[in-house]
């Protein structure tokens, strides 16, 4: 395991463990505590394996009103607390700290509300994202984001983290798609913003909390929009001899007008893989797979895909084959979707990565992935959502031989270092966690960041949820507020001073 | 207007941050403005200085292609319009005009102004508002200090969301120097169904049906019929308008669809090409209360809230109508009631299942009397104050504007 500074855990509070621990019982009750080494175990880390922490607590709260006393007690005691949803994250953001309570969300899994003709449903943060989907499908509705961990990770973790999946590119990420909260400020007040109605009054502190990766406030209630299923969705498997001619065709598709309900793009090593795992009848002689799919209205949709496929075939497509049944959409997909597994079966370990580039820049970042992959002798199989230009590089190690995840793990920032380069940023939808915490700086000033934090402050002056996440070095409040005036140095000396 | 000092125009981010970095050593608050067509908009601000954004203008960055536009923020909306339009795009949001209904001129506005007030139009409810398409900012924070959040890229999800954040709190956390947007192709094909003469309950009822079926509405307004009428819709019934956007098949494929699940109300009138793009400007500008000073009223309650909302303001509301599905109700008021309506309006959403109201336009006593945003409940409130001082701790960006900046 890398090492990696965690803020320097509390001695105080780790001494009074039992005490903590007992507050906790009186509050949620006494089956619902978790201090015992074995129950602690499963908590130890999220989906960023490689980082574990067994924390001080857990405590499982039912309702608003046990989050509100124990974010009192915590707050009051100067006890730090991690939220954490389903354990998904793949950036760390819900791994635990020595000194903190975790706050699993998971016993919040109640629909409170489905109101069809406003299109909202509101939930509690625990019910799993493809849970609110099966909730309305059977009027035809659904929730559009769908993170490929759907049937596992939550709403609230999805909130923390604004997630996206492959119908974001039409549809949105997460932020696009939530109308209100309910959530509790580290001193305990709830605090609701939005509702069924459309954007917010005064500042909009749904766009603050969306993506705020558990640092502002524990999520009590989400209501989100649902819309109505598409009549139907066909895809396009378009296959190239180069990723410069995919990159040429997603950019054409585009510029033509067209937003497909999904545009996703596989390398040659993942090409074979997902082939080799699911036999998805994917051809093996080309270096780019696009996987087009239009949904809409049936009248649309057959245009569409007519207009896509001719573009793909003027930029050399070698490769063309339109699903003509439901079953042959989903086994499109199904290579796609099993594209992490598949790698999996090829290399011990691999580890996801996550940045997002402008779309023109893709030939030239696989080009240096490619010399970087040689560089430090560790394979990369490539598959990104194309349409938005975020990229998933699955880089190739096996935790076993010494030295080679440290080598993944440059071989990662070095990838996301060259997004930021060619105007991209470090995390398209997986979040910042303590996984990218250090490069921040990569893409952010250290004003910018300063001011992100006083951001922080306003929510959690003291720093209680989730430190240690998000930003590489921890300044206090009380610094931050700080203003270096300059009188004197007046810009404008003609001006009348008051 | 309050402010009698100079008026400083910088046309440089470091030029801004000269400017606002001196007035915070010296507490001295500033007014900031693009062109000033939303100044009727919240209280009128107590500044000793202007500090107005017209000469930091111009497009960045423009690639068609990548779907990503950047301008300085005084950038003129019309600029930005007419450059997408020789490609073939638009800002998908529809940002309304503000000018009409403040007795201004049409067509001026900066693309500052328009995140400043996360102003959108009819196609949010399809498309999102100005702040889903915000990608990045540059600004100005009441510090003094230049910062920079989110980026160039649609999938960001780097630190706090800053940049979207920035949306909506009209000039008073930070002066947003350069903004980026996400833009997207203008649809090739408009179609619009009226169906006349529904009353607001069933009308909205329908908007709501239409918007649950799969035919990708992007414009769902009622207008009763006297602002039917100012909208240019003649013969004095109400109407009720659904408006469907994109390639020419699938907008004739689902204008039959759409259609035939509305054909229990009564045959309704197709719209295309200039006139139904006219009515939707209309309905954008909330051309039915231009030329007039009379309050001016904008709820957001639930679509279906709607009609409720205005049922319960009997008496108070001279005329109205909606957009976004029943959601967005325009109101305006006699001008003789002293609060402008704020009392009823208040009362009125609070009564129909929450949401907000603010006054768009309304006499500068009406403004200085009331309180012209949605009041919030006392922990949000004091939330809102704690952002505030955290990006302008000596309170010198538009003083008084909005609630947190009182
Ligand atoms: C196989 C796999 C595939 C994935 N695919 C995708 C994908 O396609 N797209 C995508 O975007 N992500 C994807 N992810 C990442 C992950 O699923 C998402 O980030 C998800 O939103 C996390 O949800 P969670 O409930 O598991 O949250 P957790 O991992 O438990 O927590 C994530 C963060 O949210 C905070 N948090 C959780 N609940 C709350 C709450 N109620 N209030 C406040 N803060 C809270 C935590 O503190 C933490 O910072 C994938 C993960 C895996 C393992």
């Amino acid at each position: 395991m890398t090492r990696l500074a965690m803020p320097k855990a509390d001695e105080g509070v780790l001494a009074r463990r039992g005490e903590i621990a007992e507050a906790l019982r009186a509050i949620v009750g006494t089956e619902w505590v978790v201090d015992h080494p074995d129950g602690l175990r499963p908590f130890e880390s999220d989906g960023l394996t490689a980082y574990r922490q067994t924390p001080l607590v857990v405590a499982l709260p039912e309702n608003t009103a046990e989050v509100q006393a124990i974010l009192r007690y915590c707050s009051g005691s100067g006890i730090r607390v991690v939220p954490r949803g389903s354990g998904t994250s793949l950036s760390g953001g819900s791994l635990p700290l020595a000194d903190a309570v975790l706050l699993v969300m998971s016993r919040f899994n109640r629909i409170l509300e489905i109101d069809f003709e406003n299109r909202a449903v509101t939930v509690q943060p625990g019910v799993t994202n493809l849970n609110i989907t099966n909730a309305v499908a059977d009027r035809g509705f659904y929730y559009a984001p769908d993170p490929s961990s759907q049937i596992a990770c939550s709403i609230g973790g999805n909130v923390a983290e604004n997630s996206g999946g492959v119908h974001c590119l039409k549809y949105g990420i997460t932020t696009n798609n939530i109308l209100g909260l309910e959530m509790v400020l580290v001193d305990g007040e709830v605090i609701r913003l939005g509702g069924k109605h459309l954007d917010a009054e005064g500042y909009d502190l749904l766009a603050l909390m969306t993506g705020s990766e558990g640092l502002l406030g524990v999520v009590t209630e989400v209501t989100v929009r649902i819309l109505q299923a598409p009549e139907t969705a066909r895809a396009v498997l378009l296959g190239f001899p180069s990723s410069e001619d995919g990159g040429q065709c997603v950019a054409e598709i585009i510029a033509a007008g067209i937003i497909p309900g999904g545009m996703e793009m596989m390398d040659r090593p993942a090409i074979h893989a997902a082939e080799d795992y699911v036999r998805a009848g994917y051809p093996r002689d080309v270096e780019a797979l696009l996987i087009v799919e239009l949904d809409g209205p049936k009248g649309e949709v057959d245009f569409l895909l007519d207009r896509v496929e001719q573009i793909g075939r003027a930029n050399r497509a070698s490769y063309v084959r339109v699903s003509q049944s439901e079953t042959e959409r989903q086994l499109f997909w199904a290579g796609r979707k099993a594209a992490f597994p598949a790698v999996g079966r090829i290399s011990p370990d691999y580890y996801c990565m996550d940045g997002t580039i402008p779309r023109k820049a893709l030939p030239a970042v696989l080009h240096r992935m490619r010399e970087l992959s040689g560089q430090y002798g560790l394979l990369v199989a490539n598959v990104f959502h194309a349409g938005d230009g975020n990229l998933h590089p699955l880089i190739c190690y096996d935790a076993n031989k010494p030295g080679e995840l440290e080598a993944a793990e440059a071989f990662g920032a070095d990838i996301l270092r060259l997004c930021v380069e060619v105007g991209g940023v470090l995390t398209g939808e997986h979040g910042v966690g303590v996984e990218k915490r250090d490069l921040m700086p990569a893409m952010f000033s250290e004003t910018d960041l300063m001011q992100q934090q006083r951001v922080k402050c306003a929510f959690d002056p003291d720093q209680l949820l989730n430190p240690g996440k998000v930003f590489p070095v921890l300044h206090r409040c009380a610094e931050l507020g700080r203003m270096h005036v300059h009188r004197g140095q007046m810009p404008f000396p003609d001006l009348p001073r008051f | 207007m309050a402010n009698q000092g100079a008026t400083f125009r910088p046309d440089t981010t470091e030029g801004v941050r000269e400017l606002v970095a001196w007035a915070a050593a010296e507490a001295t608050p500033l007014e900031i403005l693009g062109h000033g067509t939303k100044r009727s908009v919240g209280r009128a601000v107590q500044a000793a200085y202007t500090l107005d954004l017209a000469a930091l203008s111009g497009i960045t960055l423009y690639e068609p292609e990548e779907l990503v536009l950047s301008a300085k923020a005084g950038t003129p909306v019309a600029e930005i319009e007419a450059l997408l339009s020789e490609h073939g795009q638009e800002l998908p949001f529809e940002p309304m005009d503000h000018g009409p209904i403040g007795g201004g001129a049409a067509g001026r506005g900066t693309i500052g102004g328009i995140v400043a007030g996360n102003v959108s139009g009819p196609r949010r409810i399809k498309a999102g508002a100005a702040r889903d398409h915000v990608l990045g900012v540059t600004a100005v924070s009441g510090r003094g200090e230049v910062f920079k959040a989110g980026g160039r890229v649609v999938k960001n999800v780097t630190g706090y969301d800053l940049a979207r954040g920035l949306a909506g709190s009209w000039g008073t956390l930070a002066v947003m120097t350069e903004i980026t947007v996400k833009v997207l192709p203008r649809p090739e094909a408009t179609a619009t169904l009226v169906i006349r003469g529904l009353a607001d309950g069933e009308a909205v009822r329908t908007l709501c049906a239409a918007m649950g079926s799969p035919y990708e509405v992007s414009g769902a307004a009622h207008l009763p019929s006297a602002a039917a009428e100012a909208a240019g819709l003649p013969g004095r019934r109400a109407a009720t308008c659904l408006r469907l956007e994109g390639f020419a098949p699938s907008v004739a494929y689902r204008l039959e669809r759409l259609a035939a699940l509305l054909s229990g109300l009564g045959g309704a009138e197709r719209l295309e090409g200039a006139p139904s793009a006219a009515l939707w400007r209309a309905i954008r500008d909330a051309a039915p209360f231009a030329g007039s000073d009379a309050p001016l009223w904008r709820a957001s309650v639930a679509p279906m809230a709607g009609p409720a909302l205005v049922s319960a303001l009997e008496g108070h509301a001279l005329s109205h109508f909606y957009d976004w599905s029943g959601g967005l109700v325009w109101i305006e008021a006699g001008s003789g009631i002293g609060d402008g309506g704020a009392a009823p309006v208040r009362a009125a959403v609070a009564a129909t299942g929450g949401g907000h109201a603010t006054l768009v336009r309304g006499d500068a006593a009406v403004r200085a009397a009331i309180e012209p945003f949605q009041t919030q409940p006392a922990a949000l409130a004091a939330l809102s104050r704690r952002l505030k001082a955290q990006f302008d701790p000596a309170g010198i960006l538009n003083p008084g504007r909005m609630p947190a900046a009182n």
